[in-house]
């Protein structure tokens, strides 16, 4: 049994952790390791407002992203400069 | 259960530059087209391409396209199809003042004419001096052409499925292939998308080693996803390596760094690759630059605490040189390695870089695979393009900039046949319920509850496994044991079990299917590997160190049904030129 010509329902509360953990999938390994890496260790350590913050900074193109956290751009938000900070921070060598 | 079902006539699966292009060639024609992918596009790989695209428009040095072709076959290291390179470089010129008009801003001469970089592997007159063959949109190309590309298939309406997860091809008992099942990422919802052709454009499968530069999302599905359907995967033995990858971490440091003077040093401060390539030095191609700092490390001339890679040294081409060419790499390499380039050289290592192999395709796009009499018989209704797809231009090891040069190529040529097919079948055919069933086990083998290994842990353990067995250097011992871990990964992979069994952005259940379709990846390439006795391009064997073309130039097929091989001859033959022969491959 099929359902023909289905458009999905995207209105749908979604689970707001499990969303923004797939937006951290980029087209680029410089941009997962930050992204990934940073989530999985301070994700659930973040304040609402810095989630926030990120949840905004992961709407950037990809080229703006590796921009903001190459530290060649600052964003003019102070929250997403904050939480880009912190980003660039948790890198280990 | 019902499932959720739509029709169009052509269905993309991939939305990096080779979908992209094929889609928007078909839209154009008025087709009705679906573009899934499982990141939003302008997220996919192809954003990542630095460097920049091949084409032999002469505007800084002497060019044309049968020197580029001569460079590429020989770069091939004579595996190459010379009939696909030969169309592939001289539609080259045309393909980037296309992309031109699309939209992309590449970077431009004092003259106003677009600027080209030299790049490893490139010569004018057949081997001469050094050419300058690469467009390059800054150090954005990728990102330029697939913005472009994004937003020109929105002006032509084509229609996404963004965030969407192939999961299977679906097919009928004649062969045709139908479309796909895929999965909603966001609702965990199956789609059936019914159409008359299906392009897999869904990139290569660098996850597989350790140490690589590719974004994590490059699991090769659509390979894999053709090896269940019964049709081999070409040349899987022949993993790029890049030279500079940041040692430990993968990150790629452009070949454009050694364009413009950069070179390598070992820890006794010797520019090695003098003595590897007397004529190219820093500038041979990706696997003897590749080869030649493993050597360094073994012999004992490595660099760090460890001796475990070398140093890239830019220093002396200045503050200005480096900020105004090289913008990406000094913030690279101290976001990573906290080492700032201007005074300090760059720890490096090669890092698993690029697929050559794939599934192989004509160079209409069209799937081809041995079903009956024929070595090369189409799948009817399939095609690929991109990285996923073995053509094959790049061969046994593929030249820097010849990439994006092949997905855009390729793109429109398989949009281009597909228009034709269209226009040959006008009916989809029926649905094969069969097809979808099995589609849908394999989504709900990952609704098993209880305890099992974890998928983190098998995919850590496979990509450990590549590297210290299928990098590099290659050995039978060495191959052997590849093959045995391998296999004993993909017993246990049926016993793994996720944690997290709800419906919406489920990553783990995506995670889940692409180990799956890496370890099948995985078995092709060890096996492959070992079964060719020499040593082509990037297939490097310790044991059989010279190339044999008596015995070997041939491609390789891998099967999944019974880890069978197959063989099928080169295509040496162009199409109006001499072919080259086999020569030896020096820089
Ligand atoms: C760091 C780096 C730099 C590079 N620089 C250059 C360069 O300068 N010049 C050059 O020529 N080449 C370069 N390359 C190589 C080149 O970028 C790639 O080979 C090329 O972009 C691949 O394009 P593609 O269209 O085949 O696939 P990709 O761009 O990888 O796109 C694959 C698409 O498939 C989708 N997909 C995959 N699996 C699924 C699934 N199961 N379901 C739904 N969708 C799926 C993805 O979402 C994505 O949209 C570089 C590669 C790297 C890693």
């Amino acid at each position: 049994m099929y359902i023909e010509n289905y458009e999905p329902q995207r209105d749908q509360p979604g689970q707001q952790k499990s969303r923004l953990y797939w937006q951290c999938r980029r087209g680029m390994l410089e941009l997962d390791s930050l992204l990934q890496d940073f989530f999985k260790q301070q994700f659930d350590a973040l304040t609402a407002q810095q989630r926030a913050s990120f949840e905004l900074l992961l709407q950037s193109p990809d080229d703006l992203l590796l921009e903001y956290l190459m530290g060649r751009v600052v964003p003019m938000d102070a929250g997403m400069s904050d939480v880009v900070a912190k980003i660039r921070q948790s890198v280990t060598v | 259960m019902a499932i959720a079902k739509r029709k169009f006539d052509s269905l993309v699966i991939g939305a990096g530059g080779g979908g992209l292009r094929a889609a928007l060639q078909l839209s154009r024609a008025e087709a009705t087209v679906a573009v899934v992918s499982k990141v939003f596009p302008t997220r996919s790989h192809t954003v990542a391409a630095q460097g920049g695209m091949n084409a032999a428009l002469a505007n800084v040095l002497p060019d044309n396209w049968h020197w580029h072709m001569y460079d590429t076959v020989k770069g091939s290291d004579y595996l190459g199809d010379q009939d696909a390179i030969e169309y592939m470089c001289r539609a080259a010129s045309h393909c980037v003042i296309e992309l031109e008009h699309s939209g992309v801003p590449f970077s431009r001469l004092d003259n106003g004419k677009i600027y080209q970089r030299p790049f490893g592997g490139q010569s004018q007159n057949f081997g001469g001096d050094q050419a300058a063959r690469t467009c390059a949109a800054a150090d954005r190309t990728g990102h330029a052409i697939l913005h472009a590309l994004y937003q020109q298939n929105i002006r032509a309406k084509t229609h996404f499925f963004d965030e969407y997860f192939a999961v299977d091809l679906l097919k009928d008992d004649e062969g045709y292939v139908l479309g796909a099942l895929v999965l909603d990422i966001e609702t965990g919802e199956p789609l059936i998308i019914e159409a008359k052709t299906t392009l897999l454009a869904t990139g290569g499968v660098g996850q597989l080693f350790r140490t690589n530069t590719n974004a994590r999302i490059n699991t090769g599905d659509g390979m894999a996803m053709a090896l269940r359907a019964g049709i081999p995967v070409q040349d899987m033995e022949f993993f790029q390596f890049h030279p500079t990858g940041i040692a430990g971490k993968g990150m790629l440091i452009t070949e454009g760094v050694r364009g413009e003077g950069g070179y390598l040093i070992n820890k006794d401060g010797e520019r090695f690759m003098e003595r590897y390539a007397p004529h190219a030095r820093d500038l041979a191609s990706r696997d003897i630059v590749s080869r030649a700092i493993a050597i360094e490390v073994r012999e004992g001339r490595g660099c760090g605490p460890r001796g475990d890679h070398v140093l890239l040294k830019l220093d002396h081409l200045g503050a200005d040189v480096i900020h105004k060419r090289l913008p990406g790499i000094r913030e690279t390499a101290i976001t990573f390695v906290h080492v700032d380039p201007v005074d300090t050289p760059i720890p490096v290592f090669p890092t698993a870089h690029y697929t050559m192999g794939g599934i192989p395709t004509n160079r209409f796009g069209q799937v081809v695979a041995p079903l009956g009499q024929l070595v090369e018989e189409p799948v009817p209704g399939l095609y690929a393009a991109g990285e996923c797809a073995c053509v094959s231009v790049h061969g046994a090891n593929r030249l820097g900039g010849n990439s994006l040069l092949d997905i855009i190529v390729f793109g429109r040529a398989a949009g281009n046949h597909i228009i034709g097919y269209l226009q040959e079948n006008h009916y989809h055919r029926p649905l094969h319920a069969d097809s979808v069933d099995r589609g849908m086990q394999r989504l709900a083998r990952w609704d098993q509850q209880g305890d099992g290994e974890s998928v983190d842990n098998l995919r850590m353990e496979l990509q450990r496994e590549m590297e210290n067995h299928c990098g590099v250097f290659r050995t039978a011992e060495v191959l052997q044991d590849g093959v045995v871990k391998i296999k004993a990964i993909e017993q246990r992979l049926q016993h793994a079990r996720i944690k997290d069994h709800s419906k919406i952005f489920n990553t783990a259940r995506i995670e889940a299917m692409e180990l799956e379709n890496m370890v099948d990846l995985a078995l092709a390439t060890v096996i492959s590997a070992q079964a060719r006795q020499e040593s082509r391009g990037a297939h490097s064997r310790v044991d059989f160190p010279e190339r044999d073309d008596v015995h070997w130039m041939k491609h390789t097929l891998f099967f999944k049904e019974g880890y069978k091989l197959d063989y099928k001859p080169v295509r040496t033959k162009p199409l109006s030129v001499d072919s080259f022969p086999p020569q030896k491959r020096v820089y």
